[in-house]
């Protein structure tokens, strides 16, 4: 079975600040981490590796510094590592991304499951995974929250949902993005840090992976952000407290009065 | 240079306990604490990331570290959770003696599963009689043909009925006296090794400690580490070894407890400022940070010492299991002060790292019978012209 795992660089909180002028985030000072969600992604590879044998490779598209993520999951245990690097790559939005990333997908050759976080921590679009399994033409599943009964042939997917789950048989090659509850994301080994200290990374740029020039970076993304602001915050809300039979008259009078209903 | 001049090694091992020190650690240490039991879970993470393997020499399964990589470890556990931290190390403490004395067939035999933290180990030296006066043992391990038949009880052990194997002092000739003891493996699931009371403990309550028994408990010659008469000195040695490693458990519980201490007083907010910003909290906060830096240096000092081979290691050992316990035991009671009323309430951590740092005054030899080294040590010293 051979895995890919894309993992994407993001900036160690949650806090982040953005430039008004340009609109981007500003990621100076602040330490870089793997994408939280995409530590299961990780470990789920991982173990469906350890249960069936084959390879997981952990992929990313980033500036040469993106090799310290890349240098984390290999220390978990990931066999090989690969870095989609290029300043023509530059100002990619998630379309320009989903198609980068499945050029290096492509240029691995033979994968027959790729898992990715449900979303990343900064940009929050969860579109990149779907991108990916689209240029793929391959099935793809959000929100995974349990693997069952998977083989070379295919498995079935607990796919999460607000209200419960679905469940999904898919064949293989196919996508996955998955959900905190799948696993309980392994910590390094000290083995795995010295090994990984050590590994070679395999670096692709556009012309490495035949990239049609106007589908990446900048010129490749269709996103035009006019403007980014953090959202107003909440006035207080406020909480009726007694009998229902009164606090529900307090309620209809007070959304009466507001002009609401 | 990096602070203390660590190795890349080192750093990679002291930057890896810390992440689990805090993600795995600090969420679950008040219900261990509660729960007064052996931390399985933490310690299955512990080996599956290699930390068994610091202490343990490459050709048998280990990562070739010694006593500095294994204070190193045990320092950044303990800023978290003095009692896991413990759990650990007493591995190494169990190990030490086969590492220090085995033959390269009981090396093979028995390391290999202690680095990997498959097994864990244990060392059994205390009696009932036999505290500090190692000299009143009554555990005898009678030679029976091709086995050692052991009688007897251990108390106070780490590790007690958790780990599989045991390095056991025990009386192969009584009437030798001091040179009448020997070291031997016992492990776990042998005939007539059986596991008694469990103690109920003030502080370091995320370790098991419990008394072994031996009851014509027959064990394979083969397990004798090195040869009869040798076992106050194997245990001499191995505490030479492993004190550095309870002053950096002590170096360790003393710093959570002023990390702990200085972010509650940046704030609680008395008399309309931090109390942080009072002098008498501030020249607290200092004296608890100087004394710890000055413990942490002598254990580092010390371990380095211990790993380099040179051969007079007691004293600077000893020297650094006191002085590093005195001081976590000072600067963890004014850490709780510093938490005024709410440090005595279980809600907060300054009252577990005041009982954790307790214990590291007493055991490895009491800080009394520590002076007796030192103190002992130095007038000899000083008649044989070896004056510092
Ligand atoms: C939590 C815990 C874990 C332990 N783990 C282990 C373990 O894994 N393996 C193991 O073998 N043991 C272990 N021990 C035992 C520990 O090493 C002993 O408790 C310690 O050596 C002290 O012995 P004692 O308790 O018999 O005290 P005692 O020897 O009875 O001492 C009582 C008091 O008298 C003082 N005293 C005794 N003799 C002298 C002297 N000559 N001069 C001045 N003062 C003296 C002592 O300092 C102490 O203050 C553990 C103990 C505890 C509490
Ligand atoms: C078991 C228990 C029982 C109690 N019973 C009662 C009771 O029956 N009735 C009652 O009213 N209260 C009671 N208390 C409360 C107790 O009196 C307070 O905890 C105590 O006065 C300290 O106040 P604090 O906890 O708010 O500490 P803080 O005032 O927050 O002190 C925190 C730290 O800052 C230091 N500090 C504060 N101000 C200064 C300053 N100006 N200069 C220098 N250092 C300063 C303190 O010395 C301390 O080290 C009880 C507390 C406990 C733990």
């Amino acid at each position: 079975m051979n895995i890919v795992v894309c993992i994407k660089q993001v900036p160690d909180t949650t806090d982040v600040k953005i430039n008004p002028e340009t609109n981007t985030l500003i990621r100076e000072g602040v330490d870089s981490i793997i994408n939280p969600f995409d530590t299961y992604a990780i470990e789920e590879g991982l173990r469906i590796k350890e249960k069936l044998g084959g390879e997981v490779i952990v992929m990313t598209m980033g500036p040469p510094q993106a090799e310290s993520v890349l240098r984390e999951a290999l220390s978990m245990g990931c066999g090989e590592a690969i870095l989609l690097t290029d300043r023509n790559f530059a100002g990619a939005d998630t379309w320009a991304t989903s198609y980068t990333l499945s050029r290096g997908i492509k240029k691995i050759g033979e994968v027959d499951l790729i898992i990715c976080g449900k979303q990343a921590i900064d940009g929050d679009t969860a579109q990149v995974g779907p991108g990916i399994a689209e240029m793929l033409d391959i099935p793809c599943i959000t929100y995974t929250g349990k693997i069952k009964d998977i083989d070379e042939n295919g498995f079935t997917a607990l796919r999460m949902t607000e209200s419960g789950h679905n469940v999904i048989k898919s064949p293989l090659p196919a996508l996955i993005t998955v959900v905190k509850e799948i696993n309980e994301p392994r910590m390094p080994s000290l083995r795995g840090k010295m090994n990984a200290k050590k590994a070679d990374i395999t670096h692709y740029t556009a012309a490495d992976l035949a990239c049609n020039l106007e589908s990446i970076g900048q010129l490749g993304s269709p996103t035009v952000v006019r403007k980014i602001f953090a959202p107003p915050a909440k006035g207080k809300g406020e909480i009726f407290k007694g009998e229902p039979a009164d606090t529900a008259e307090k309620l209809a009078a007070e959304l009466k009065d507001k002009g609401i209903v | 240079m990096n602070e203390y001049n660590f190795t890349e090694d080192q750093l990679m091992i002291r930057d890896l306990a810390r992440q689990i020190a805090e993600d795995k650690i600090r969420p679950v240490r008040a219900e261990l604490d509660e729960k007064d039991e052996f931390p399985e879970e933490i310690i299955k993470i512990l080996a599956d990331s290699d930390l068994f393997a610091i202490f343990v020499p490459e050709e048998y399964g280990g990562l070739g570290g010694g006593a500095m990589e294994l204070c190193i470890a045990t320092e950044e556990l303990s800023k978290v959770c003095g009692g896991v931290a413990v759990s650990y190390a007493a591995s190494g403490l169990g190990a030490f003696p086969i590492i220090l004395f085995g033959s390269d067939e009981q090396k093979k035999k028995f390391l290999p599963a202690i680095a990997s933290g498959e097994k864990i180990a244990a060392f059994g030296l205390t009696e009932p009689n036999a505290g500090s006066d190692v000299g009143g043992m009554e555990t005898t391990a009678e030679k029976d043909g091709d086995d050692y038949n052991l009688n007897g009880n251990k108390i106070f052990i780490t590790n007690g009925g958790v780990a599989d194997i045991y390095t056991i002092i025990a009386m192969t000739n009584k009437s030798r006296g001091a040179r009448g003891a020997s070291a031997i493996v016992v492990e776990k699931g042998m005939d007539g090794f059986d596991f008694g009371k469990k103690e109920d403990k003030m502080g370091i309550r995320a370790t098991v400690t419990r008394e072994l028994v031996f009851e014509d408990c027959r064990v394979p010659a083969e397990n004798l580490l090195k040869r009869e008469g040798l076992g106050f000195i194997v245990a001499m040695k191995t505490f030479d070894k492993s004190r550095p490693g309870i002053g950096a458990q002590a170096v360790g519980i003393a710093q959570g407890s002023i990390n702990e201490a200085v972010e509650y007083a940046s704030q609680r907010i008395q008399f309309g400022q931090p109390v942080s910003s009072f002098q008498a909290v501030r020249h607290m906060i200092a004296n608890m940070s100087t004394k710890t830096e000055a413990a942490r240096n002598l254990v580092y000092h010390a371990a380095r010492m211990v790993d380099s081979g040179v051969k007079n290691i007691s004293k600077i050992s000893a020297m650094s299991k006191l002085f590093a316990s005195d001081v976590a035991m000072e600067v963890t009671t004014n850490a709780l002060q510093i938490f005024g009323g709410s440090g005595y309430m279980k809600e907060y951590p300054a009252e577990k790292f005041m009982r954790d740092a307790k214990i590291t005054q007493i055991y490895e030899g009491t800080n009394q019978i520590q002076r007796d080294v030192i103190g002992l040590k130095v007038i000899k010293e000083n008649k044989s012209g070896k004056k510092k």
